[in-house]
């Protein structure tokens, strides 16, 4: 369970992002993060990772975050990067896929393993010897997935996890994370994603919950969305 | 067809990316021990570095070395110099300047006085040559984890082989977000060539910009997945028997050419 009571941060320049934010996430729940552009979903993310601490406190599994934990904490925790440029670092998927895994204590028989059971599973064994550089955007964006499920996170976070795919490779994403059995938070823009993937929405507003309920009620609340600088999912839109 | 300056940019990149996958090979050069591979190329360097400056008949044997295992591992020589052409020429512009200060005549060339400036000169660049040589011949046969394995391996200090690691991981970074701006510059400034002097200044400090943020994000990434400063995940081979009877021969060569003249040596075989 992941849970954040009375959070607030601000950057150097005194503004605050984030103002005494306090939500549960409970195990198993796929939670979309929406909100217009500085709304403080990243942030929130950040937080969550322990990337940037802040006022208040955050428990996941009931253990409050703090510097002696944090690679405890971050061992459950599988972030997916809006770019994945920025994630798969390593020369070829594999060693990518092993990095986490291994860093974390598996044997490398066991993370070799593991990579090739992930792989198994998201239909990606062709990608395994593959150079990053030579990826295509949905291959490199699959294998990012990848790369974060070889590390058996309890909760998976995705940052815009569709942006610039096609619509091809953003169907396979979407398929993907529908079929992930873990607890999910994903920050998007794409509210049509977020209404495939989620069941529960929490609505920023500069760095307040504007709203947190069901994804069915709160992406059809059309007067609701538009005071967020949000527009009605096109599925709905159009119907 | 031309090549616009960020295609260029890109094609660096390309290169430079292509090191991994030279370093991925699986020839006998590449599957010797990580530690084996670096105390020998440390070795070469200091050999090469400790000729005399005039003693240019002694150091051109020390050529031999580098030129067998890039066969060895499979990877032309040339690609060496194609891969270095750039930084060749720095290298070779260090003893430029002296034959305009050492004029002590060495020997008669036809008509010409070779003089200690000119032998000097040679022998430097060619020290300078063959010390790249072998740190790209280290580079290309051994995965940059494993280099920084071993470098942790013989206590180098953890920051420093960390720095080595995220300036060749950011090298790419900063080169991709070079590309993406000068594509971006060329698309406004049609028929120019480079980047116009008056903005030099601010393109050079949103390159910066840019390329902190990128490389906070991706130190990020490495910090959720584990990373501690140590390299648990890069590929360890064992120290075996092969590796101490590489490093012995490695040794016994440079020890032959430093002080065993091997330039004379090579000649006897042919003139009596």
């Amino acid at each position: 369970m992941i849970e954040f009571k009375n959070v607030s941060f601000e950057y150097e320049n005194g503004k605050p992002v984030v103002q005494e934010l306090s939500f549960q996430i409970e195990k198993g729940e796929s939670v979309g993060l929406i909100g217009a552009n500085g709304a403080g979903k990243s942030t929130v993310m950040k937080l969550l990772l322990g990337l940037v601490s802040g006022d208040g406190e955050i428990l996941i599994d009931g253990m409050p975050m703090s510097r002696n934990n944090l690679a405890d904490i971050r061992k459950k925790l599988g972030f997916v990067l809006q770019d994945s440029d920025d994630q798969m670092f390593m020369p070829t998927v594999y060693e990518d896929l092993i990095f986490g895994p291994v860093n974390y204590g598996m044997s490398r028989e066991e993370a070799d393993r593991k990579a090739d059971e992930v792989l198994t599973k998201l239909n990606l064994t062709d990608l395994k010897h593959r150079h990053n550089h030579k990826l295509s955007g949905g291959e490199k964006k699959m294998a990012a997935i990848a790369v974060i499920l070889a590390m058996e996170p309890e909760t998976v976070l995705m940052d815009e996890p569709t942006a610039s795919l096609d619509p091809y490779n953003r169907r396979i994403v979407i398929n993907t994370i529908k079929d992930l059995k873990q607890t999910k938070i994903i920050t998007s823009h794409d509210l049509d994603m977020i209404m495939d993937t989620c069941s529960r929405v929490i609505l920023l507003s500069n760095g307040r919950i504007a709203a947190d309920g069901p994804a069915e009620e709160i992406l059809r609340d059309k007067a609701l969305l538009e005071a967020n600088h949000l527009e009605l999912p096109l599925g709905i839109a159009k119907r | 067809m031309k090549r616009e300056p960020g295609n260029k940019i890109e094609h660096a990149l390309h290169e430079l990316t292509a090191m991994d996958e030279l370093a991925a090979g699986s020839s006998f050069v590449h599957s010797l021990n990580p530690g084996a591979k670096l105390a020998a190329a440390v070795l070469y360097i200091l050999a090469v570095l400790s000729f005399h400056k005039y003693d240019l008949s002694g150091i051109i044997p020390m050529v031999i070395w580098p030129v067998l295992l890039f066969t060895l591992a499979g990877i032309p020589v040339r690609t060496c110099f194609y891969k270095l052409r750039i930084v060749l020429p720095l290298v070779m512009a260090v003893g430029l300047f002296n034959p305009f200060f050492d004029h002590t005549p060495m020997f008669r060339l036809g008509g010409f006085i070779v003089t200690g400036g000119v032998i000097s000169m040679i022998t430097l660049m060619l020290k300078g040559v063959f010390c790249l040589m072998s740190s790209f011949l280290l580079a290309a046969t051994t995965p940059i984890d494993s280099i920084c394995a071993a470098l942790r391996k013989i206590h180098v200090p953890e920051m420093l082989v960390t720095l080595l690691l995220l300036t060749y991981r950011y090298v790419g970074v900063l080169t991709s977000e070079l590309a993406v701006m000068t594509d971006a510059y060329h698309l406004r400034a049609p028929g120019q060539k480079g980047i116009h002097i008056s903005a030099w200044g601010s393109f050079l400090g949103q390159l910066l910009l840019r390329s902190m943020d990128r490389a906070q994000s991706l130190y990020e990434s490495m910090l959720l997945r584990g990373y501690d400063g140590r390299f648990h995940y890069a590929i360890r081979t064992k120290f075996a028997e092969r590796d101490a009877v590489y490093l012995a021969v490695s040794a016994a060569f440079f020890l032959l050419v430093r002080y065993g003249n091997a330039a004379e040596l090579v000649g006897r075989l042919f003139v009596r």
